[in-house]
């Protein structure tokens, strides 16, 4: 093309440069907001850097980020399959109760028996709390972003009650469950943590991340499966007149999805919370793994960078009042970044509106060409 | 034929050696189009011919590379549409630039509204409507909304928004694509109307029986070159033809006689409802036999669609049954009756036929994805994969610009199709229905897909096709069922059919079966 190409044209053609501008927008915006506060924003950014970069500071991130990257990785699962998982913060709670339960009652079976049942029945609850609201739209048509966000709720009273019942219910003073079993937890050992300087909630579930991520990124590429679910997501007719079953792969997806909301739940409690509170208000994985699932263009790897980001600043951020700062500038940061990612979704549909005769024009004619060189 | 409307003496349009080149790549070269008052001139060339490249200059919306436009006998710089239509140059675009919401007159005035101090001034707006309609015989109704009126209604719609904006010429691209018969015909007498009023219009597409019926020149496009202008009267379709492909085009299917085999497909007593829920196929019976083309002749809405929907189990039926060798397949999966033997080419090739995100070679499996050698233990195995679509791109002549890996939407309308002929056809199963297969494609690839299903028919399988192209069912049919109110009202062989006939029994004229 002769043409040259504006800033713009080129940002909007590559995802990963327009990813990157929208997180320094961010941090602009964030600079912004400080500078207004009369803060300074070198203190505050540098504070941001500094404590997410030590050894220990750096195993937080990563603790963090374990329950976003799953979590993350459930709901790019659902946008590849043309579902959109807004329910992950019901199926995140369900799967952490779940595990939480099978961990107070069945404490005492050994670890290697213990942690595979507790992820498990994480993953079942997840995947339930994932098709109840699949079958809702494949037998009666019910909107799943509306029945998605009403479970979440539904979700959020069920664990408070389960929390409530004396079984599970802390024996002391505390609103939560009783703390899991110590063969349900996968907290690196005590001794290691001290001599490598680790900080105290370091575990492996990292690996479980990992794991997740080749995984999904194998369901979605390499098998039969991963091509039905994007058929369908993709071109539901085409995908039915070519003989896949919509409804069931529609289930199918959603029960996946929930599947690994649930287990970022059961990784969650079993690694860093230990037991779960009684709620006063959603506690936000679910909407943090959208967010995550956005910004790692809901590539399974994309994901995996995309969660420890995130995992850097809820660490980070949380540092941010010993320089005054309020923690919150994340959450403003955060916004702007997917403010950002998703206006351009909006910039791109306006100029697609605007040049769609010229582009139509230029298509024609690189066909043209290449049948010419054919 | 309109020529004596044409003005030979006032040129309106000259463009004179255009060359536009995207890149190191030239998508006119040097072409020339002189269009007079009061003349009819059709731009023809094959799907990706620089037709549209060159008329996009016209119009403002791209510049050439070299090259003068001349209107009026003035040359003019085009920055823009904006240019063009001060200039007196309208375009009506291939996919309607319209308000879906908006009423027929809020349209047409979209832009230029009359007002009343800082009010629309929508009676006036009204008015002025219905004056041009008027003046031009366009009816329209000013007051209905654009998503409720025909797809023939919003074109005449966009016409007049060029025609309000004060256009005397008047570019159409690709005007009949979506229309029906009837609706073409009527388009036609529109456009003799206008020039007998001293517009000039440009019409670019590739129906050569659009040309002969409406156009008094025709310029020819082939690979982005100026091949010639011709007056249309002095040429057959077939010259057209051969002058737009390069080589000479067989319309004559060659079909050797064949005598059909045992019942594949046994259609009995089918009810169905529309999407309104009106009974639109009522107690319909149809057979085809191994090593025959059945043609559905109607007019659309006469049941066809459901009827095959039905047939492939994409929709429910009430009542009735459809035997593909012998196994029912009435209210079954796709899936099942692909199993039993039903494979179709769909009327709606990016709706139904393809997911274009997907890349060629992934549609090409699309209904064998799950089975061996594209699969193994729920593993896709690309080598067999793209080994399969390298070689179904050789045997079918796709053309797909570089790279198995591309996504269908990239491709142009005749490749979509033939990556579905291809893989439909390779599927080898006993009965093929095809639905309007040649529709939006040029001569060449025409010719191809008629081939490929009269190759089918050849080879023993049973072969339905509806199409709304009356020429396509009269020359491959070897019976031509005629549909009409949800019923075959007639059954003739296909050598013995002439047009006025099968237009009136399609018309509810005929004998009962």
């Amino acid at each position: 093309m002769t043409k040259k190409r504006t800033f713009l044209e080129i940002v909007s053609e590559n995802r990963f440069l327009h990813i990157l501008i929208s997180i320094l927008l961010g941090f602009l915006v964030g600079a912004v907001f400080l500078a207004i506060m009369g803060l300074s924003v070198g203190e505050a950014y540098g504070r941001l850097i500094t404590s997410v970069t030590s050894l220990k500071g750096f195993s937080y991130v990563v603790v963090y980020a374990i329950p976003y990257i799953v979590v993350g990785l459930s709901v790019a699962f659902s946008f590849k399959t043309g579902v959109f998982n807004i329910g992950a913060e019901g199926q995140f709670v369900v799967g952490s109760m779940a595990a939480a339960v099978v961990a107070i009652l069945a404490g005492g079976l050994p670890k290697v028996v213990l942690i595979p049942l507790c992820f498990l029945a994480a993953m079942i609850g997840g995947a339930v709390w994932g098709i109840i609201v699949g079958f809702l739209k494949t037998r009666w048509g019910i909107n799943e972003v509306l029945s998605m966000i009403m479970f979440n709720w539904v979700a959020f009273y069920l664990s408070n009650y389960i929390a409530g019942i004396p079984a599970i219910h802390s024996d002391g003073t505390a609103e939560a469950t009783k703390n899991i079993s110590a063969n349900a937890s996968t907290l690196l050992p005590t001794a290691f943590i001290n001599r490598a300087g680790l900080c105290p909630t370091a575990n492996w579930g990292i690996l479980v991340a990992i794991a997740a991520t080749i995984l999904v990124w194998f369901i979605i590429e390499k098998t039969t499966l991963g091509y039905e679910l994007k058929a369908v997501g993709s071109n539901k007719f085409a995908a039915e007149y070519g003989g896949i079953g919509v409804n069931r792969s529609i289930l199918t997806a959603l029960g996946i999805s929930g599947a690994l909301a649930g287990l970022g739940g059961a990784l969650q409690l079993m690694g860093m919370g230990g037991r779960i509170s009684v709620f006063s208000s959603q506690e936000g994985f679910g909407f943090a793994g959208i967010v995550v699932a956005l910004i790692g263009c809901s590539n399974p790897f994309g994901v995996l960078i995309a969660g420890l980001f995130y995992g850097a600043l809820t660490y980070g951020g949380s540092k941010l009042n010993l320089v005054g700062a309020p923690t919150q500038l994340i959450s403003v940061i955060v916004g702007t970044v997917v403010f950002f990612i998703a206006i351009s979704v909006i910039f791109e549909n306006l100029k697609r509106i605007r040049s769609r005769a010229r582009r139509n024009a230029e298509n024609a004619a690189r066909k043209a060409k290449e049948e010419q060189q054919k | 034929m309109s020529k004596q409307y044409v003005d030979m003496n006032t040129p309106v349009i000259e463009m004179r050696n255009i060359v536009k080149k995207f890149g190191d790549f030239t998508a006119n070269d040097g072409i020339n189009l002189t269009v007079h008052k009061g003349e009819i001139h059709a731009i023809l060339g094959e799907n990706g011919a620089g037709k549209s490249t060159l008329m996009n200059q016209l119009y403002g919306l791209l510049k050439p590379t070299s090259g003068d436009i001349l209107v009026n006998g003035r040359k003019i710089e085009m920055n823009n549409p904006r240019d063009a239509i001060d200039a007196g140059i309208g375009m009506v675009h291939q996919h309607f630039m319209l308000v879906q919401p908006f009423t027929v007159t809020e349209n047409i005035v979209l832009g230029t509204e009359p007002r009343k101090g800082i009010a629309l001034d929508m009676v006036k707006a009204r008015q002025n409507v219905v004056e041009i309609s008027e003046r031009y015989g366009l009816s329209i109704d000013p007051d209905a909304k654009i998503e409720d009126i025909s797809v023939g209604m919003q074109q005449r719609v966009e016409i007049l928004k060029a025609l309000y904006r004060g256009a005397d010429i008047l570019i159409l691209d690709e005007p009949t694509s979506s229309l029906t018969p009837q609706e073409i015909v009527e388009l036609i007498a529109i456009m003799h109307n206008l020039v007998k009023d001293g517009k000039s219009i440009i019409i670019i597409t590739h129906k050569l029986k659009e040309i002969k019926e409406s156009a008094d020149f025709c310029t020819i496009i082939r690979m982005g070159k100026y091949i010639g202008t011709v007056d249309v009267d002095t040429v057959t379709e077939n010259d057209l033809a051969s002058m737009m492909v390069g080589r000479n085009v067989t319309f004559k299917v060659d079909k050797p006689p064949q005598e059909p085999g045992e019942v594949v497909l046994d259609v009995k007593d089918l009810h169905c409802l529309d999407y309104r829920g009106v009974e639109i196929v009522r107690g319909l019976d149809l057979q085809v036999r191994r090593g025959e083309i059945v043609g559905i002749a109607g007019i659309d809405g006469n049941g066809q669609t459901e009827l095959v929907e039905v047939i492939t189990g994409l929709r429910r039926g009430t009542s009735g049954q459809v035997l593909v060798n012998g196994v029912d397949v009435f209210n079954k999966a796709p899936n099942f009756g692909f199993k039993n033997g039903v494979s179709s080419i769909p009327a709606d090739r990016q709706k139904h036929g393809l997911v274009l995100d997907f890349s060629i070679e992934d549609n090409l499996i699309l209904q064998n994805y799950g089975k061996e050698p594209y699969s193994k233990k729920s593993v896709l195995q690309r080598d067999p994969i793209f080994a399969h679509a390298t070689d179904s791109i050789e045997k079918y002549d796709i053309r797909p610009g570089g790279s198995e890996k591309r996504a269908a939407g990239t491709l142009s309308g005749g490749n979509q199709q033939k990556v579905i002929i291809a893989r439909e056809v390779q599927n080898d199963k006993d009965l093929l229905i095809a639905v309007n297969p040649t529709r939006g494609l040029d001569v060449g690839a025409i010719e191809y897909v008629h081939k490929y299903i009269v190759d089918q028919r050849n080879k023993g399988k049973a072969v339905l096709l509806v199409s709304f192209e009356l020429d396509e069912i009269m020359s491959l049919s070897d019976i031509i069922d005629v549909i009409f109110d949800g019923q075959i009202v007639a059954s003739i062989p296909g050598g013995e059919a002439n047009e006025n006939d099968l237009g009136l029994m399609m018309a509810g004229g005929g004998k009962k079966a």
